[in-house]
């Protein structure tokens, strides 16, 4: 069951937004986060909305697979909604309940908050669901590099990120391994307070430290036997291209955000 | 025959934490030339320094004495290890801990990308060492999806694609179960064979490595024994005394001989045993 573990939460795929290149997707994402901070009202959410429901339909990741990912938020979204909604007065008085009343103001602001938080985390779970990690891990060294001169490892970085999503699913079997090895040996982890669950971890995890370590020795002997020598001339199997596709999405985002920023110089 | 790998006199020693005075002496004056093309198997038990021997081929390990030279290069002089080791190739024993990334053929990839090599061109090796190792259909899967045999057969791909001529294989069946085992050995025996690569296995496995041209035997950091599979197998009782055992057939062949059946000793294999003794007996 271990082995089913979604890596990076893709969703695989072959659209129009899977193919875009990785450094697109990035840039765009965060272009997109600053853009849903200089919106004013609700017209402006007409672009970001709009935009955003058009990348999820031709990306054709299903609308429940994005809900699931939105579940570890519902508490927190929750919660500043209510807050903003009770917390806000200012305008007409819409509900009045005694201790508490919901102004016409504080109505807007919970509204607003709450799109804003939603669109936030659908952003960001839209460039990891139509994107593979190692693209994303490509992108980042790529974006990264002209950093290098003041001392940004791009490479470094990039190469232990990759490394670190090729050994989440060896890491996880070998923990289930661990786990059913202690279990056998009478390990109890589901028993007692918190403090004596969080003891019985130590059999897991000390076994599993030690076999990473020393996995990360022999891998980093098996690289070097590969002539592997740092990010200097070396070359790659799969290089980024910047495609017309990437030139079609570039222009979208940036008339969407032309338009926002145009309505909020007219306001 | 022109030699590839020339080993020199050469010492190893394991400084031991926390004592200055004592030390491991991995390697005992080994000299050992590997010729061109030829499959040469190292064999020792645990501890033999046969692992040693194999790090100290491409530079992993430098000797604390003596001499190592890949083409006439000494391994010692960095400005040549990078052609050293693209010289010298090698597989370890746990495919896990071999590979880089979490795509089969990214990390074919990792070899030549590291060379420099041109992206088109490594679209070639990578497609080529794929099809070597009989694992084309799988090169867009996770390696954690894969037996432990067919990530043993990417990780020789991913050496094969960076186009040593030589290829050092560290106990590469030791973690694999029998049906893995026949799939790594049958394709080092086809790089052998068929692409003409200089082949070292290094095993404790005696059965592994009755097709090699040649054997070497290790024990406590010293070659004991050297020559042909013919040659070593017949010494059985030697090699029980080092804690190796001697295949099935060989060790059969040699009991019959005691008991006065007249079976040639260059008979090693079961298949030859067999047609032997239907023809004779």
């Amino acid at each position: 069951m271990i082995r089913d573990i979604t890596l990076g939460q893709y969703y695989p795929g072959d659209s129009f937004i899977h193919r875009l290149d990785p450094r697109f997707k990035i840039i765009a994402t965060l272009v997109y986060i600053v853009a849903l901070f200089i919106m004013v009202d609700f017209t402006s959410y007409i672009f970001t909305i709009s935009y955003m429901a058009a990348v999820i339909i031709i990306s054709k990741v299903p609308l429940s697979f994005i809900m699931r990912g939105m579940k570890p938020i519902l508490l927190i979204l929750a919660c500043t909604f209510l807050i903003n909604l009770f917390m806000i007065k200012g305008g007409d008085v819409l509900l009045d309940m005694g201790f508490l009343t919901v102004t016409e103001k504080g109505l807007r602001t919970a509204v607003f908050l709450a799109t804003r938080l939603i669109m936030l985390l659908m952003v960001s779970s839209m460039l990891t669901f139509t994107t593979k990690p190692i693209m994303l891990t490509d992108g980042i060294e790529s974006l990264l590099k002209p950093f290098k001169k003041i001392g940004v490892p791009a490479h470094e970085l990039a190469m232990m990120m990759s490394i670190a999503l090729r050994f989440i699913p060896t890491l996880l079997e070998e923990t289930d391994k661990i786990m059913k090895a202690q279990l056998a040996r009478g390990a109890d982890f589901e028993n007692g307070n918190i403090i004596k669950r969080a003891k019985g971890l130590i059999p897991i995890l000390i076994p599993l430290f030690i076999s990473a370590f020393r996995r990360a020795d022999e891998l980093a002997m098996a690289m070097e036997a590969r002539c592997y020598k740092g990010g200097d001339n070396r070359t790659r199997l799969h290089s980024l291209k910047f495609t017309y596709r990437d030139l079609i999405a570039t222009i979208v985002t940036v008339l969407m955000v032309a338009a926002l920023v145009i309505q909020r110089i007219l306001m | 025959m022109e030699s590839i790998i020339r080993i020199q006199d050469v010492t190893f020693e394991y400084k031991r934490t926390g004592s200055e005075t004592s030390a491991i002496l991995a390697l005992d004056g080994i000299s050992l030339d590997i010729e061109k093309g030829s499959f040469t198997a190292i064999i020792g038990v645990n501890g033999s320094g046969k692992s040693t021997l194999a790090k100290n081929m491409n530079g992993l390990m430098l000797p604390t004495g003596g001499k190592v030279y890949v083409n006439g290069m000494d391994t010692a002089d960095e400005s040549g290890i990078w052609d050293v080791r693209q010289t010298i190739g090698m597989v370890f024993q746990n495919p896990d801990n071999q590979m880089v990334s979490a795509v089969v053929e990214d990390d074919i990839a990792f070899g030549p990308e590291n060379l420099g090599v041109d992206p088109e061109e490594i679209r070639r090796r990578v497609d080529m060492s794929l099809q070597a190792v009989g694992m084309y259909d799988f090169r867009k899967k996770a390696p954690h999806m894969l037996s432990g045999g067919q990530k043993q057969r990417i990780a020789i791909a991913g050496v094969v694609a960076m186009l040593p001529e030589c290829i050092v294989f560290d106990e590469p069946t030791a973690m694999l179960d029998p049906q893995g085992r026949r799939e790594v050995l049958d394709i080092v025996e086809k790089l052998n064979k068929e692409s003409g690569k200089t082949i070292v296995l290094i095993t404790h496995f005696m059965d592994e490595v009755a097709n090699a041209d040649r054997i070497v035997v290790m024990d406590g950091g010293k070659i004991v024994m050297d020559g042909k599979p013919q040659e070593i197998f017949v010494r059985s009782d030697e090699l029980k005394k080092l804690g190796l055992d001697v295949p099935f057939a060989a060790e059969l062949a040699c009991r019959l001989r005691q008991r006065g059946i007249d079976i040639p000793e260059n008979i090693i294999l079961m298949d030859e045993l067999a047609d032997h003794i239907k023809e004779h007996c």
